[in-house]
């Protein structure tokens, strides 16, 4: 049992009616542990039957295993709970996708990105899905090969409306991996908070992944990386010289900006921005996030 | 006590702050400093100058404003660093156990009077 799980454990241990289980389910999930992810789940739900994390926690894990009926069930409980849940609208994108409805899949990332339009890893998906889209109704022969299975969709659940809030950003549950259409480098961060504003650097300056844009809406991840390279580098050496030992993050507290920088690995350097009305302890726990997902789509493309 | 002197006594009874110190942020020479024995101040100033000059130019290449603080966050502790008026920047080295909330507000309080 690795030292994070532990930890969570212990603290839905020691406080079993806090929101703990939501954290613990997530790692376990991300750790492959899906029936034990799922039955720290279900007991959250049972305790807590109206919140919208949970449901779309759920799905995430039944999707994981999947079980694409009970995660479409999920979602959709997630979505009447709060109709702009950008995580559950993409969550059932992914699946109509899987099961060749294309329009559908189209539609319910459509309203994701008008929920959240700056999320780039939505824009990224869709624009995805309308290429493959396109490809299979000229050639279905040659995409047939890249497409997964279809799946069922259980036509019994409604269309949820868009009506309440804007949720508080939360875990995607489509990730880089989960599905060839969003498998790209702009969708290493797809589980991030909001999915914008994250850029992830390599030792010698350059951009892997991720994307950052002024706020005149130009794009300057190249530029920001070739800097970051350099901020490594005097980092390390400011904490070894000073007896700190290895640093572990740097914020910036911008007037207009919060930005916050972590390793995910020791070749690279991620930065996560946001709006300086988030407070930059959140940031830090954006970054962080980041960064895990960094390392796992690491792992994966090398 | 002249005021750089107040401010440095203002952060440094934070809990936790082991120095602070005012460095000229572009060649790194210590203006005024208030350190515990161990923290050495001429690196400490010209290691965080050169950090917070990179910071800067980092913001600059996303389009945005000068930082106001910075927290480098490190196995043993922080670096802290309030970037003020005429390219001076108060830096602090904290402990892990210092309270960097604190320190942070009476840093920026510091750095807008420097001058």
């Amino acid at each position: 049992m690795s030292d994070d799980i532990r930890t969570l454990t212990a603290r839905v241990a020691e406080e079993p009616t806090s929101l703990a289980f939501l954290e613990l389910a997530e790692a376990l999930r991300r750790r492959g542990q899906l029936d034990a992810a799922g039955k720290v789940a279900r007991g959250g739900l049972i305790r807590y039957p109206g919140l919208a994390d949970a449901h779309d926690l759920m799905a995430r894990i039944l999707s994981d295993q999947a079980d694409f009926a009970g995660a479409f069930d999920a979602w959709a409980d997630a979505l009447r709970l709060d109709p702009m849940r950008t995580g559950a609208l993409k969550g059932i994108a992914f699946l109509y996708f899987r099961a060749g409805d294309a329009a559908a899949a189209i539609e319910h990332l459509q309203r994701a990105a008008e929920v959240d339009p700056d999320d780039i890893s939505i824009a990224q998906a869709l624009a995805r899905v309308r290429r493959d889209s396109r490809a299979m109704q000229s050639a279905p022969e040659l995409v047939e090969e890249e497409m997964p299975a279809p799946a069922p969709v259980p036509a019994a659940v409604e269309q949820p409306t868009a009506q309440a809030e804007r949720p508080a950003a939360q875990p995607q549950p489509v990730t880089a991996g989960s599905h060839p259409a969003m498998d790209e480098a702009g969708a290493a961060f797809a589980a991030i908070d909001g999915g914008r504003s994250v850029v992830l650097v390599d030792a010698n300056g350059l951009l892997l992944a991720g994307s950052l844009t002024t706020p005149d809406g130009a794009e300057n991840g190249d530029r920001v990386a070739a800097e970051l390279a350099g901020v490594s580098r005097e980092a390390s050496r400011a904490g070894r010289l000073l007896g700190l030992g290895q640093w572990h993050s740097i914020t910036l507290e911008c007037p207009d900006s919060h930005f916050v920088l972590v390793q995910p690995t020791t070749d690279t350097i991620l930065l996560a921005a946001r709006e300086p009305s988030l407070p930059i302890a959140r940031v830090v726990l954006v970054a962080e996030r980041a960064a895990r997902e960094a390392r796992t789509w690491l792992e994966r493309v090398q | 006590m002249t005021g750089v002197q107040a401010a440095l006594e203002r952060v440094t009874r934070v809990a936790g702050v082991r120095g602070a110190l005012i460095a000229s942020a572009g060649d790194g020479l210590v203006v005024a400093e208030q350190l515990m024995d161990g923290v050495d101040g001429r690196a400490a100033a010209a290691l965080a100058g050169s950090l917070v000059g990179r910071l800067v130019r980092t913001a600059a290449a996303a389009g945005r404003q000068t930082p106001q603080f910075v927290q480098l966050r490190a196995e043993r502790g922080s670096i802290l660093a309030a970037p003020g008026a005429a390219d001076l920047v108060l830096v602090a080295v904290v402990g892990p156990d210092a309270n960097v909330g604190l320190a942070r507000l009476e840093m920026l309080d510091a750095a807008s009077r420097l001058v």
